[in-house]
């Protein structure tokens, strides 16, 4: 018993500190100390991912195969808590200034974040279900921050009520899947679904929870929540809903698909890379036409989802390690997009929309130029890192024979190259119209946009070492 | 110097580092600073860039300067040069002072502007030098940034579509080459393209959803390559970028476009498509054949119709690279040293040419050939060196022009004379537009009015011009300067083709006979 707690320490240690500090807020300060508490969530979060990347080793099963501690999801967890902990470290100026700033904001974020570390951890269908409730309920509710705003509202409910259905197509897959095979442990579902070997009961199971999954990465047909999601939550919110939770959900799908499914890759291979070109296609088109940057966000999260399921598709360790590769990247440029985003003001009034950005160069050159190191990098056009993700995929996915696949993400990525491009349009070839935006002081907003900037230029040297704990991840993940 | 190629490299890209992090200020002072540090920058990329001309072993046909290290993902970085290549990197810092030169009267944003330069020649340089797949990539799509940069803030009245354009159309070539070098590599196991060049990829034919593909992977590589590389030469039918980038674009900007970047596209047809996939290459051969030869006639009747300046010379640039597309897939030698020496002088031809429009655009503003008119007698300089560039592009014997073009019409010839004598006429339809817009612009009486107060050229820019005109001239009498240079690489080249060949045709037999 004491190992396996043990083993699951670093999730005990965050969830009692996130109910800790909100009862302690309650009997205090309330809404006086979120400011304070923000400040500690990120701390904690920023230590566990410290506690976790240096201090796991090896692969730990706890609770009877219910909870598996290995370098995968020490992978995905470090990467969950740095990001959650630099969304929250972004928004507190955003939410101060709109009067969001209540306590339980970073509580909620937390105990999200304790979902998503059960997520990537899971060993077994309960386990998987446990953690992802936990994070989408708190996510739903971070959604509808805004209480008295009729879209933040909206957003929230559609969160929930499209997030409820995707929960129960996954649960009815589990269901089935418990039911053809005879158990929940991951451990012991491989062992009946071998390719070639699959009853139909258990093919019906599987495509059920890739549903269910489908709609937690908002792949395309399961996206329709996520462009209204973004526009509708306040714009810290929507930069938390484009990092962590994707990378939670991705490492799930990557979980289940290995560690259940991985005798019967042939299977589930056509599903996802199917989901994987609709997404491309659709994120690179329907965002041609937005013209506010958060659903433009949107769009632009589905295409890369789209891209990082390749690694999936691809079905081998290569595979694995370049989607981990790739979500990491993807995290690093959304940080600093939303970053950038969170700046945009005019008259001290947010705004969202792309146009406004109009002869930003001028004005702000600095600020300019590092979003036109992300924009680059999001399309992927060397010599950006976001370049290196997209080749890392294709990599594994030519080496899978998905080459059609791979030729498709190479059209969609040049036909969403416009959109990433209007931007850069926008702010260094629009002409003066006297009404470009303020200059937004905030240095957290400034370090965390240049911060990210740098490491898309810099990163191509040498990646900072994400590589090999990637290759680790992968290695974990597969055998 | 170990690390001569990487210093070349460096030199620009840390110049414009410099002009980015110090220089503050958009007054007079920091704009000469700029206009003075990117002067000097690439002024030493070409000093030092001679160590490499001077240091280069024409009989040894192996890469030379190597350098090597590991890089992420598995790649690495690996610069090198050889016969093919060493002359590319040479126009390059060539032409780039006298680019920065020809910008000296920009007024908006001029830091940024040389920033943009400078980092497109590390870029340039960088796709001459790789000799990494990914590394080359790398540098061949990273140029798309400054240059999109370039044409969208500091080019004409239609900028936002060219740069557009330009960018989208470009990129999606490319992205198809990419998933080319990935399947390379996953045939291979490397991205090193010393190595690639010695890998038979297959050439067994198969069939793709129920096509027959001749030449196997080979042609679908060579197909994929193609696009990216034809998009960039351009040919025709996919030229219709360029028109747009030439007129919209900065003057300097012109002549780095039509002077460098164009040059990739054959550079990259002679070190992947022919060497790599030869067979492939063999198939579609007859295919690029006839559309050079299209190309080269279609262009230059359109060439004819034009009323704009650059856009005349656009075009006429998509006619001269089609002499050049039809010179490497004639692969014999004296096809491959024609292109070369094509695209060399070229180079310093149509860079002479757009310049020579720059000359007059600055003046008057306007690119209309229909608004000039008789300048002869105003500029007596600038119809003198407008002449001879003009010649040199006709092609007359005693230019850089005549060289290239005899000698891919002779190789031509022996390949396919079909395709030889279509291309021939279209030196006279060059002859023709090149000498009816010398006749409207220079000749005649100068009866327009606002042209009655026009100046002869300034000593800065009788400067920029003079080196061209000394090149132009050397080597159209002394054509052994380039072709001693580049000989024994492309006989290796050739020979290595025509071994491969016969090869995979004599595996071919074998395999047929079982």
């Amino acid at each position: 018993m004491g190992a396996d707690l043990n083993a699951i320490l670093p999730e005990i240690v965050l969830a009692v500190y996130a109910m800790l500090a909100l009862v302690g807020a309650v009997y205090t300060g309330k809404d006086q100390v979120a400011s304070l508490l923000l400040w500690a969530t990120s701390a904690v979060m920023l230590a566990l991912a410290l506690w976790i990347g240096l201090n796991g080793e090896g692969t730990t099963v706890a609770f009877n195969g219910m909870f598996v501690d290995d370098a995968f999801a020490r992978f995905a967890k470090v990467t969950i808590l740095v990001s959650a902990a630099a969304v929250l470290l972004m928004s507190e100026g955003y939410m101060t200034q709109k009067g969001l700033l209540r306590f339980e904001y970073p509580m909620l974020v937390a105990l999200a974040a304790v979902g998503m570390m059960v997520m990537v951890s899971a060993g077994d269908l309960m386990a998987l279900y446990m953690g992802l409730e936990l994070q989408s309920l708190a996510l739903y509710v971070v959604a509808s921050l805004r209480r008295d705003s009729a879209k933040s509202t909206e957003a929230g409910l559609k969160y929930f009520v499209l997030g409820a259905l995707s929960s129960g197509l996954l649960l009815y897959g589990a269901s089935l899947v418990y039911g053809y095979s005879g158990t929940t442990l991951f451990s012991g579902i491989i062992q009946t679904a071998v390719h070639g070997d699959v009853s139909i009961g258990l093919l019906f199971g599987l495509v059920f929870l890739i549903a269910g999954f489908g709609f937690k990465v908002s792949a395309v047909p399961f996206h329709m929540w996520t462009p209204d999601v973004y526009e509708g939550s306040p714009t810290p919110v929507t930069a938390f809903f484009a990092t962590a939770p994707k990378v939670a959900a991705m490492a799930l799908f990557a979980r289940v698909m290995h560690d259940a499914f991985g005798g019967a890759v042939k299977d589930w291979q056509q599903v996802v890379a199917l989901l994987s070109v609709l997404s491309m296609f659709l994120g690179a088109i329907a965002a041609i036409g937005q013209t506010n940057i958060k659903r433009l966000m949107a769009f632009s999260s589905i295409a890369h989802m789209g891209y990082a399921l390749i690694g999936l598709a691809a079905g081998n360790e290569a595979g694995v390690q370049a989607m981990l590769v790739y979500m990491a990247i993807y995290v690093t440029m959304n940080v600093g997009t939303f970053a950038f985003i969170l700046m945009m003001e005019k008259d001290g009034q947010p705004v969202t929309d792309i146009s406004s950005l109009n002869n930003y160069a001028k004005k702000e050159p600095a600020k300019a130029l590092a979003l036109l190191v992300l924009m680059f990098s999001l399309a992927g056009v060397p010599p950006m890192l976001g370049f290196f993700a997209k080749f890392g995929v294709w990599m594994a996915g030519v080496e899978a024979g998905l080459v059609w696949l791979v030729v498709a993400s190479a059209v969609a990525s040049a036909i969403g190259a416009y959109y990433y491009l209007r931007i850069v349009f926008f702010m260094y070839f629009g002409e003066d119209r006297g009404d470009t935006l303020d200059g937004g002081k905030s240095p957290v907003l400034w370090g965390f946009l240049m911060a990210s900037a740098a490491v898309m230029v810099i990163g191509i040297v040498n990646l900072f070492g994400i590589e090999g704990a990637a290759a680790a991840a992968a290695t974990a993940l597969v055998n | 110097m170990d690390n001569l190629l990487s210093i070349t490299l460096a030199i620009p890209a840390l110049a414009a580092l410099i002009l980015a992090l110090f220089l503050r200020g958009e007054d007079e002072a920091a704009q000469r600073n700029a206009k003075w540090l990117a002067l000097i920058a690439t002024t030493a990329t070409f000093l030092i860039s001679l160590f490499i001309l001077f240091g280069f072993d024409a009989q040894n046909t192996g890469f030379q300067f190597l350098e090597e290290g590991e890089w992420i993902m598995g790649l690495q970085y690996k610069l090198g040069v050889d016969g093919i290549s060493v002359l590319f990197v040479m126009l390059t810092t060539f032409m780039m002072p006298l680019t920065i030169l020809a910008s000296w009267d920009v007024k908006v944003r001029v830091k940024e502007y040389m920033i943009a330069f400078l980092l497109l020649e590390t870029l340039m340089l960088g796709v001459f030098m790789a000799l990494d797949l990914v590394l080359f990539y790398l540098f061949f799509e990273a140029g798309l940034i400054p240059m999109f940069l370039i044409i969208g803030i500091w080019g004409g009245a239609n900028r936002i579509y060219a740069s557009f354009k330009f960018f989208l159309y470009t990129f999606l070539g490319s992205v198809l080459m990419l998933v080319a070098m990935v399947a390379m590599y996953v045939d291979a196991q490397t991205t090193d393209i010393e190595v690639l060049l010695n890998h038979q990829f297959q050439f067994e034919t198969f069939n793709l959803l129920g096509v027959q593909v001749v030449g196997g992977l080979q042609t679908l590589m060579f197909i994929a390559f193609f696009a990216s590389f034809a998009v960039k030469m351009p040919m025709w039918p996919v030229h219709t970028w360029l028109p747009d980038a030439h007129v919209q674009a900065p003057t300097a900007g012109s002549v780095v476009l039509a002077a460098i970047l164009l040059k990739m596209g054959g550079y990259g047809f002679l070190r992947f498509s022919l060497p790599m996939f030869p067979v492939g290459s063999e198939v579609m051969a007859p295919l690029v054949l006839w559309m050079s030869a299209i190309a080269i006639v279609y262009t230059s009747l359109v060439a004819l119709v034009q009323e704009d300046m650059k856009k005349l010379i656009a075009y006429s640039s998509v006619a001269h690279m089609g002499f050049v597309t039809m010179g490497i897939f004639t692969a014999n030698q004296q096809g491959v040293d024609g292109a070369i020496f094509q695209m060399i002088s070229h180079g310093f031809i149509s860079g002479a040419l757009f310049l020579c429009v720059g000359v007059i655009y600055d003046r008057m503003h306007t690119r209309e050939i229909d608004a000039y008119g008789g300048l002869v007698t105003r500029m007596p300089a600038y119809a003198m060196i407008f002449m001879l560039f003009t010649m040199a592009n006709v092609g007359l014997p005693g230019t850089s022009g005549f060289v290239g073009e005899f000698l891919t019409l002779m190789a031509t010839f022996q390949v396919n004379t079909w395709v030889a004598a279509i291309a021939t006429t279209g030196v006279i339809f060059s002859a023709a537009y090149a000498l009816w817009l010398y006749r409207r612009v220079v000749m005649g009486d100068l009866i327009k009015e606002s042209l009655k107060t026009i100046q002869d050229m300034t000593s800065r820019e009788r400067w920029i011009f003079a080196p061209l005109v000394v090149m132009t001239l050397l080597l159209g009498v002394y054509p052994a300067l380039v072709l001693d240079v580049i000989g024994p690489s492309v006989e290796a080249l050739v020979s290595n083709y025509d071994t491969a060949l016969n090869e995979a045709a004599a595996a071919t037999l074998v395999a047929e006979n079982n």
